[in-house]
């Protein structure tokens, strides 16, 4: 199959913007997000010590999330993840829907590329349904966003609404400024728990 | 009833504060799994793969908890990558790894990681701590937990596969 044929790059959702608008109703959610734009665009709309960014252990941000959801079960919690993130720990669909945390969500913004290696196309624009794999695992609520209007119909309750829940949303292939927020690992985490567990709580 | 030795892991692990259990399903854990899915102050969850253990426990220490990642020596290689979060954040991270492949064992499919596991975790940047015996496998998993979640280390307990036994294929 040619790529060409199925790219999105005509998509009319920008990553970016699709990101400011599922948190605009944040509230006291966690944020988690997967190294490359998932995390550029996550700092760009409000870098947040209540964020964490995944800046490497690619596959591994959802399962931060569940530990993370588990462990803060009175609060929300958004991951963020690229698509190729999402297939690199696809058996995390698995886990996640089998534990089924209700303060979970798995929000997949997905441009059906891999941006941060220089734009090769991926399994999500060649055939492989995000959406239906999670669904298929017993995710209780999976869905595919293409449009600004499937946006606004589910962006509010993302933040509001409890219940584990996998949004896909489509976007353009586009580049965005650079966005760079920390990477040091151990002032993030630090910074992270300072704000989430209580001032002093950053190391222990 | 669990063996003795594995009763009193599992409370070392209670007194150190665990409440999340991530495994991989494993024969020579499989006492130690029960008893942490009959906790209910634990999530005992079942992964697909060692690796995604290593991240949830990653976030479980960010929102305020402890846990444990419960594996099988062929199961360390799929962790490598993964414990770049821990070494990167100085994250606390407690392991422990039964061993296959280095004690009369049968499948030598089994040998290969067996013999590397060792060196593999001392690669990615944690501590290894071996028992040997049963009778210190509960105070080397106690000890273990506190350097991990005092020290804020990577700590793994290698349970030797002269504990767990020589697996019999002919049963």
């Amino acid at each position: 199959m040619n790529p060409a044929m199925t790219s999105n790059v005509n998509s009319p959702l920008n990553r970016r913007a699709v990101v400011a608008r599922i948190l605009q109703k944040r509230g006291d959610a966690l944020l988690v997000a997967s190294l490359g734009n998932a995390t550029y665009d996550a700092a760009a709309v409000a870098d947040d010590a209540r964020n964490f960014y995944v800046w490497g252990a690619m596959g591994g941000a959802c399962m931060v999330a569940l530990g993370l959801a588990l462990a803060q079960p009175s609060r929300r919690v958004l991951a963020f993840a690229g698509d190729g993130e999402m297939m690199m720990g696809i058996g995390s669909f698995a886990t996640i829907a089998v534990t089924r945390p209700a303060n979970l969500k798995i929000i997949v913004i997905d441009n059906e590329h891999y941006g941060e290696t220089g734009m090769q196309p991926a399994h999500s624009g060649r055939g492989v349904d995000l959406a239906g794999i999670a669904r298929a695992s017993g995710f209780p609520l999976a869905y595919t966003i293409r449009t600004a209007a499937e946006l606004e119909q589910h962006a509010d309750a993302l933040c509001m609404q409890d219940g584990l829940e996998c949004a896909v949303v489509k976007v353009a292939a586009t580049p965005e400024a650079t966005s760079l927020p920390p990477r040091d690992g151990a002032y993030l985490r630090s910074r992270f728990r300072d704000a989430v567990l209580g001032a002093g709580r950053g190391g222990h | 009833m669990a063996d003795e030795w594995v009763t009193a892991v599992y409370e070392n692990l209670k007194a150190a504060g665990i409440s999340q259990v991530a495994y991989v399903p494993d024969a020579g854990h499989g006492q130690l799994i029960k008893l942490c899915e009959a906790d209910p102050a634990i999530h005992a969850v079942s992964l697909t793969t060692e690796e995604e253990g290593v991240a949830m426990l990653g976030g479980a220490w960010l929102g305020g908890a402890k846990g444990v990642l419960l594996l099988q020596s062929s199961g360390v290689g799929n962790c490598i990558n993964m414990l770049a979060l821990i070494q990167e954040c100085r994250m606390p991270f407690l392991a422990i790894v039964t061993m296959r492949g280095e004690w009369g064992e049968f499948n030598p499919w089994q040998c290969p990681m067996g013999q590397s596991t060792d060196a593999a975790l001392k690669g990615a940047g944690v501590y290894v701590q071996r028992a040997d015996t049963a009778d210190e496998a509960p105070e080397t998993v106690r000890a273990a937990a506190m350097m991990a979640f005092n020290a804020n280390r990577a700590v793994a307990v290698i349970i030797s596969q002269k504990i767990i036994g020589i697996k019999n294929f002919s049963k």
